[in-house]
């Protein structure tokens, strides 16, 4: 089975990179942007386990995000 | 409905004065200053300048005590920094500052933003930063959080520095339990400045735009600056969102942008927003200068929407300055700052009122007397007592202690020790040579760097034993200083000042407080004896987690200077058959050192004495002999003692040694003793009688001990073989003690 | 001849480079604003190491889209001598004058120390002051020096004799142990097929100069010196 876990700076927190690139994209013609937030996607080939959400959700909260800057969701594929 | 009534705060009572972490009595004071209750963003504006951080109420009236004249003094403390003269109109501009409860909280970004708050204070004076430095102190690497903790601050300093382009070319690191929930991060760093180039935090002028320049303010570690004054405990993890993040990026384009702007005449002044962002940058502006001033806060880039008065006032976001230009100038001023892409606004304009009054879509907010908040903050004499512990560690008697047969592998445990053992796994992730000035790279007594405009160098050493501070703070103090001072003269130059960043407990415990003043005692008569003033610093109080402190631990930076930088010695042996001198009395001090605490396990005894006027001759000897190009090399001998220090020689050409002594104690006191005012010095054949005829002249004690030869360090006394090892087998645990932890 | 060094906003080695230029090799030379497009008639480009754009999005992403590159790219085109160092080697490789890419150090951690470098080609502008297969010293500094290149790619580097300089151990072996960030083959540095593209981890401007114990770098300068004047 698939999960991705996207994890991102929380809203609140400053995001340098997405502030750059944000500059680039302007000066290179892209004026429409009006914000960009960087984040990672973590894709997790998984077998069955008990309590996988939990388990998912652990994992993202103590290894995959720092949940003192970024926040993190998940989506479970097939 | 008024604008301040539209944001809703709450009536201010003693309850939110005490959530803001005011006392009661600090309350009465606030209410008895402005004769009348402070409103919401006032109050917010009150606890954040009161605080222990921004006020040293507990510590002003001992810092007084410290000196701070001396002929190279340009600028003492009470500005962004401290300078001193080294070459004519070059001067140098430093200072050391504390980032330890956000480094605990983010490892990473508490120490990058400490980083980034330091070059800020040397840059806002005018001066390029040249040099960073480090003093970090960790607990013990035998459990994952301090692994953890470590990795993160490394990382960050790292990250922070390397992109911002300022060479981190030393520092120290130290490890005890006493930091396991406490880490030290003190971020040094050095700039050079014109003398008429020198800026200071100045708003001057009525009618004068102040104007805002850097990153936009979002709702980054509001009320940081209290939560550096409290103690933590285990609600600490509630407090995280306080944690501001670092954009070296942005620094490095405010850097370039102010010194181009510093070029012309358009401004009056400059302060960074450190702690406390806006309220202590335009209060300290403001009484600085005896006048006032008016801020539009609906005018502040912010970064966030639906940000009120009170959140951008104690805003922390980092990359921020605020500067007073010249009437007329604005428009010059926008432009340096624009063609950096950098945001600016103008803010505001200087007054005479004597007030600090905020604006919000042209209502006013919040008004306070600048001068009365900032000079009648409070300040408090604490109680002061000895703690019982000093008398039980006095106990301690050196010769019961048991006798190790096998001094060999005393030694190698010694070059285990994390305290001694090489640092290489922390300073390779640190860019040391950005900037193309290192001349001595980390690793050796003092770091040197030239400076391309003068044939002169700046020598840098950063040091604190917190052990000798808790068994003696008195002591620990002035040996911090002392052995900063020889560290620096080892390289061949002069000391001239120190800036200091003082780590402590609670200093509402009276025993806490006695370790303060005591250890400001031993570092003020440091100070005068060796003619070093104190030309910047910072307190750090609070160190402790659920009860517990840190040693005590006053960093010291000395920074000296060196004549002709082509003299600079290194602290490893240069070749072979040259003659290895000990200068300086051993005296078999045993308390408090690391063969003490490494070997047997203990923290027990009283630190080394003090000699400040050997140490001075040992400092002028230095400059002298160094002067004439009679030394080979040089190292103090200081932690892990004569045969740590003799073997850290022998480690980088791989030059190995033989020495002989003739004394009646021993072996281990012999071996390991950290008594002060000692250094191994290397001497060509060629200028051993010189080097004799000066260190005579010098009234030093000296003593010829032996060669540079082989690939094996031998230390014999009495004729017995004491020391017998293989400098590869040494090298390599020196090498790897830190580095296999951590990988 | 006269030199040009690019200033990107976070180039924070463009000084360094500058100084080496004009104070050591006494090169007339300037500096070049990134959002400008006037090469300002230099005939040598330097590309300084740093953190352009704070090294966000990918090392040198965001500076390969400044309009000074549009120049260099057209410079180098037309065989102008350009270096990249460090970053600049990041630059290039991002605007493809230089095939490749430079991926994070093996260990994920930033690096600064002194690397021994074997020579292999000595017949470029910029290395004519070597001998074949000497071995020198010049130190790095980055987080993202990892060359990587796929194997078909890498074939051809090695028969067009592209590869210029690759990580050793004192007595000149290229095996792993003395690979400080798991580059392709050891590379660190390479040229384009005219040979008068250079980019290289390492950091020449470091080593130019007695005072700083090393002059190893001083000959790639000098090299281009006397290249341009005719000299050799």
């Amino acid at each position: 089975m698939k999960i991705k876990v996207y994890v991102k700076l929380k809203e609140t927190v400053l995001d340098p990179q997405g502030e750059a690139i944000l500059q680039s994209a302007k000066r290179n013609g892209y004026d429409f942007i009006d914000s960009v937030r960087v984040g990672k996607i973590f894709e997790l080939e998984v077998s069955k386990t008990e309590n996988l959400n939990e388990k998912i959700d652990e994992i993202s909260k103590k290894m995959l995000a720092n949940p003192i800057i970024e926040e993190y969701s998940i989506e479970v594929g097939e | 409905m008024s604008v301040y009534n539209s944001f809703n705060y709450p009536d201010v009572d003693e309850k939110i004065a005490k959530e803001m972490g005011l006392k009661t009595e600090e309350y009465e004071l606030a209410k008895k200053i402005l004769g009348r209750n402070p409103n919401y963003i006032e109050i917010g504006i009150i606890s954040s300048m009161w605080s222990e951080h921004c006020s040293y109420k507990s510590s002003k009236i001992h810092l007084k005590k410290l000196p701070t004249q001396g002929k190279c003094v340009v600028q003492g403390p009470g500005e962004n920094a401290g300078i001193i003269e080294i070459d004519g109109d070059i001067c140098a501009c430093f200072k050391v500052e504390s980032h330890n409860h956000p480094s605990y909280i983010e490892p990473y970004q508490g120490a990058a933003t400490g980083v980034g708050g330091i070059l800020r204070d040397v840059f806002t004076m005018g001066a390029r930063p040249v040099a960073a430095m480090n003093s970090l102190r960790f607990g013990t690497l035998d459990n994952d959080e301090t692994i953890k903790i470590m990795d993160g601050v490394v990382a960050g300093i790292a990250g922070y520095g390397n992109c911002f382009g300022v060479p981190t070319v030393g520092g120290e690191v130290f490890f005890d339990e006493c930091y396991q929930k406490n880490p030290l991060v003190n971020a040094f760093a050095l700039g050079i400045v014109k003398k008429d180039k020198i800026f200071l935090a100045k708003a001057e002028g009525v009618g004068n735009p102040i104007i805002y320049v850097g990153a936009k303010t979002g709702r980054d570690g509001i009320h940081g600056a209290t939560m550096a004054s409290e103690e933590f405990s285990a609600d600490s993890e509630s407090k995280r969102p306080n944690v501001q993040i670092g954009d070296p990026f942005k620094e490095k384009l405010l850097l370039e942008a102010c010194l181009e702007l510093m070029k012309n005449e358009y401004i009056i002044g400059i302060q960074d927003m450190g702690a406390a962002g806006l309220t202590s940058s335009s209060f300290e502006m403001a009484s600085k200068s005896g006048s006032g001033v008016k801020l539009y806060l609906d005018k502040v880039p912010v970064r966030e929407k639906g940000m009120t008065p009170y959140e951008i006032m104690l805003s922390e976001s980092q990359e921020r300055m605020l500067m007073v230009a010249k009437k007329g100038f604005e428009e010059k001023v926008i432009e340096i700052f624009k063609k950096w892409d950098l945001d600016v606004a103008i803010i505001g304009e200087v007054t005479d009122d004597g007030f600090v009054r905020l604006f919000w879509n042209g209502e006013e907010v919040a008004f306070l007397p600048a001068d009365p908040l900032s000079n009648n903050a409070p300040v408090y004499d604490r109680p002061y007592k000895k703690p019982e512990y000093i008398e039980d560690l006095r106990s301690f008697s050196p010769l019961k202690l048991k006798k190790i047969d096998d001094l060999n592998t005393c030694l190698f445990n010694l070059l285990n020790s994390q305290n001694i053992a090489s640092k290489r796994w922390v300073f390779e992730q640190y860019d040391y040579m950005v900037r193309t000035n290192t001349v001595v790279i980390p690793g050796s007594d003092a770091a040197v760097i030239r400076i391309k405009e003068s044939r002169k160098g700046i020598a840098l050493s950063s040091d604190c034993n917190p052990r000798y501070c808790y068994v003696n703070p008195k002591k620990g103090g002035s040996l911090a200083v002392v052995e900063a001072a020889r560290n620096v003269a080892m390289s061949g130059a002069k000391p001239l000042a120190i800036t200091n960043c003082l780590n402590f407990g609670n200093p509402e415990k009276p025993e806490i407080m006695w370790q303060f003043v005591e250890a400001l005692e031993g570092m003020k008569e440091a100070c005068l004896a060796l003619d070093t003033p104190v030309v910047s610093g910072n307190v750090s109080f609070y160190n402790e987690t659920e009860g517990k402190g840190v040693y005590p631990t006053p960093t010291i930076v000395m920074v000296g200077a060196i004549d002709d930088v082509k003299n600079t010695l290194k602290s490893s042996f240069k070749s072979f058959n040259s003659h290895i001198i000990v200068v300086g009395k051993d005296k078999y001090e045993i308390g408090a050192s690391e063969y003490l605490k490494v070997c047997h396990n203990l923290v027990a005894g009283d630190a080394p004495e003090v000699e400040l006027d050997a140490e001075k001759k040992l400092i002028d000897f230095m400059v002298d002999a160094s002067g004439r190009k009679l030394l080979n090399s040089a190292h103090d001998i200081s932690e892990g003692g004569f045969a740590v220090a003799l073997a850290e020689m022998t480690f980088e050409n791989e030059i190995g040694c033989e020495v002989s002594f003739n004394e009646d104690v021993r072996d281990d006191f012999l071996l390991f003793s950290e008594s002060q005012a000692r250094a191994i010095i290397e001497v060509s054949s060629l200028n051993l009688e010189k080097v004799e005829e000066l260190l005579k002249k010098y009234g030093l004690f000296y003593m010829i001990a032996g060669k540079t030869v082989g690939n094996f360090i031998s230390i014999r006394n009495k004729g017995r073989k004491i020391i017998d090892v293989n400098i590869l087998a040494a090298k390599y645990i020196y090498e790897n003690a830190i580095k296999g932890k951590m990988q | 001849m006269k030199a040009g060094v690019v200033v990107f906003p976070g180039s924070n080695c463009d000084h360094d480079c500058y100084h080496v230029l004009k104070h050591v090799l006494e090169v007339d030379t300037v500096f070049l604003w990134h959002k400008e497009r006037d090469l300002k008639g230099v005939d040598f480009i330097v590309l300084p190491g740093g953190f352009s754009y704070g090294d966000y999005l990918r090392c040198g992403a965001i500076a390969s889209h400044s309009e000074i590159i549009d120049s260099v790219v057209e410079f180098a085109e037309k065989g102008g001598l350009v270096l990249g160092i460090c970053n600049g080697f990041q630059v290039l490789t991002e605007t493809r004058l230089l095939p490749g890419a430079l991926l994070r150090n093996r260990d994920l951690k930033f690096i600064c120390k002194n690397v021994n470098l074997v020579v292999s080609n000595v017949n470029t502008p910029f290395t004519r002051f070597y001998t074949p297969g000497e071995i020198i010293k010049i130190p790095i500094a980055h987080m993202d020096g990892n060359y990587f290149i796929d194997e078909k790619g890498l074939n051809e580097l090695i028969e067009n004799e592209q590869v210029v300089f690759r990580y050793c151990s004192e007595t000149g072996e290229t095996f792993d142990d003395a690979n400080p960030n798991g580059s392709v083959d050891n590379i660190a540095g390479i040229v384009n097929k005219k040979g008068n593209v250079l980019g290289m981890m390492p950091h020449p401007e470091r080593c130019a100069e007695e005072i700083l114990g090393n002059m190893d770098g001083f000959h790639i300068f000098n090299s281009v010196k006397k290249y341009l004047k005719g000299g050799i």
